[in-house]
């Protein structure tokens, strides 16, 4: 072995302790994460139980963990008064989707829209600054007379929660384009349509893409609102039928139902963040995903 | 390298459409306060086709400004700017501009960015990737198209800034202290690239920076404007033999720091006054 190699062997060993290291560091403080989160999940899930059991805590009134565990097996076996759960479940999740769908096209369009146009911002301004102040969710009562008991002003009511959380990000994103990139491109000789495909919507899609984690949850909140306001199917009605029953376990049950339908629903969104977003900086990301 | 005759050279006529002239060029801004802020006030200035030009003065002098009018992002309050016979109204054809913030798209590829030009223009996409890669040839990142801009150091940024303006062949190359931004070695091996691909495509070179060794390094002719409002002070003519090779190696050449020495003289003046006055608001 020559000298060089040698010296080349004797640097390069320590180098794969120190990753060894590295990795059984990485290992220990991962087991250290799961084992502190199940103990916070056995803490709070166990003392409720215990508490109730006990009879510290009414569970009349505040329910029971393991109420909560029947009651789900009760509503997936037996079903409900309104048919199966999967059958309202799915009606909850298509009113949320297309009010969803509906709330971030309308809000893109428009925020790009005015956010590109100085004259059409002054004018709608001030109304849709009004309109934000409203407290909305009253808009399901009206939507529910106007509309019946159906699909369509659930679906409404979710697209107008949704609308105003992704118009202003996307209002604000347009805002906040580099004008030196603006003026880059119109030297080139873009047209404003290949300014807004080149600069503006690319730009304001960080913006618009981070308001779609709040917006699905307020689509939900729009679903579930306007079935307990008057519904002939969906989650939110056998909510509102358990409360009326004084049944807290059926209600917790719904809630789970709908947060693993919502993680779900944030696990796409976070996928498709990753797609769209994959020309950014890593660490953004990545601060982003927490 | 590829070998081209420079344009000018060839065709005459196409001398004239890279004239940049500039007559009593003034521009004036409302403050948001309502007051009138003159930028720049009466700037006269020509620019031969093919010629490097380049700006100094201090800051805050309405160097950019001028930039401004020329490319035709903004219009004149007074007097007028031509570019070959035809008076800027509106964006000006075959200008391309390079800025000192890198103007890249951080969510293209190199290769995108380095397109967007050609593909405005509409050249069909192909030939556009065809001549967008060959630009990334010549400036040396071969190998780093699929790369996004927060990839790649700040000197291959600016190369990459460099590729995207000259792809389109421009008449007129706009520069606002492109390489202000950068640290002292990879500025001098940027300077030297330019000056070869500029030797190559000869646009006329409107060039603004602060540094005085670099205006005198690159260009034909160096404009020196006064503090605030800017206008023209002194014109020199820099004879420093073509082509100049190494920026590095010019500077200890006993012509150059005869010409920066005179240069100097004339700047200091203005410099010192725009401090003064600075120094007035801040107090």
């Amino acid at each position: 072995m020559t000298a060089a190699a040698l010296r080349r062997t004797v640097t390069q060993a320590p180098a794969t302790n120190l990753q060894l290291a590295a990795h059984r560091a990485r290992v220990r403080r991962t087991v250290w994460i799961w084992l502190g989160q199940f103990f916070v999940a056995l803490f709070v899930i166990g003392g409720w139980q215990w508490f109730t059991a006990a009879g510290w805590v009414d569970k009349f009134f505040f329910g029971q963990p393991t109420g909560i565990w029947n009651s789900l097996v009760h509503l997936f076996t037996v079903g409900t008064a309104f048919g199966s759960i999967w059958e309202n479940l799915w009606v909850t999740v298509q009113e949320a989707l297309l009010g969803f769908l509906l709330g971030t096209g309308a809000g893109v369009v428009a925020g790009i829209l005015l956010g590109s146009n100085r004259y059409l911002a002054s004018v709608f301004g001030p109304y849709i600054k009004i309109v934000n102040s409203v407290p909305r969710i009253v808009l399901g009562s009206i939507f529910i007379v106007a509309f019946g008991l159906g699909v369509f002003p659930k679906v409404l009511l979710a697209a107008v929660l949704v609308f105003f959380v992704v118009f202003f990000n996307a209002f604000q994103g347009v805002r906040e384009v580099d004008q030196n990139l603006v003026a880059n491109v119109r030297v080139l000789g873009a047209s404003p349509l290949q300014v807004a495909r080149h600069v503006t919507i690319p730009s304001a899609m960080t913006w618009i893409i981070a308001s779609l984690h709040t917006a699905f949850g307020f689509a939900i909140i729009g679903a579930l609102v306007a079935e307990v306001l008057g519904a002939t199917h969906g989650i939110g009605l056998i909510i509102s039928q358990a409360q009326g029953n004084f049944d807290p376990d059926t209600v917790f049950a719904c809630m789970v139902i709908t947060s693993v339908f919502t993680l779900l629903a944030e696990y796409l969104i976070t996928l498709l963040e990753r797609s769209i977003l994959r020309w950014r900086p890593p660490n953004r990301s990545e601060s982003q995903a927490i | 390298m590829v070998e081209t005759s420079p344009p000018h050279v060839a065709k005459p006529g196409a001398e004239d459409a890279a004239r940049i002239n500039i007559v009593g060029l003034s521009k004036r801004y409302l403050t948001p306060k309502g007051e009138v802020f003159t930028a720049i006030h009466d700037v006269t200035l020509t620019v031969e086709p093919g010629q490097f030009c380049a700006i100094v003065g201090p800051t805050g002098c309405g160097k950019s400004t001028t930039l401004a009018q020329v490319s035709g992002l903004e219009q004149p309050s007074s007097g007028s700017v031509s570019v070959g016979n035809h008076i800027v109204d509106g964006i000006t054809n075959g200008v391309s501009y390079m800025f000192q913030a890198d103007a890249l798209f951080p969510w293209k590829s190199v290769l995108g960015n380095v397109m967007i030009g050609p593909l405005l223009l509409g050249t069909p996409k192909v030939e556009a990737t065809r001549l967008a890669k060959d630009w990334l040839r010549r400036v040396g990142l071969a190998g780093f198209e699929d790369r996004f801009p927060h990839q790649l150091s700040g000197g291959m940024r600016k190369r990459v800034a460099m590729a995207a303006a000259l792809i389109n062949n421009p008449r007129i190359l706009l520069m606002d202290e492109p390489f202000g931004a950068l640290d002292v070695q990879t500025k001098a091996i940027m300077q030297t690239e330019l000056l070869q691909l500029w030797e190559e495509l000869r646009p006329s070179v409107l060039f603004i920076t602060h540094d005085l060794d670099e205006a005198v390094a690159l260009s034909d002719r160096v404009v020196i404007m006064t503090s605030s409002p800017g206008s023209v002070k002194d014109i020199f003519d820099i004879d420093l033999p073509r082509p100049r090779g190494d920026v590095q190696h010019i500077r200890h050449e006993q012509r150059f720091l005869e010409l920066q020495g005179q240069i100097w003289e004339s700047l200091k003046d203005e410099v010192t006054r725009a401090y003064e006055r600075s120094a007035a608001v801040a107090a």
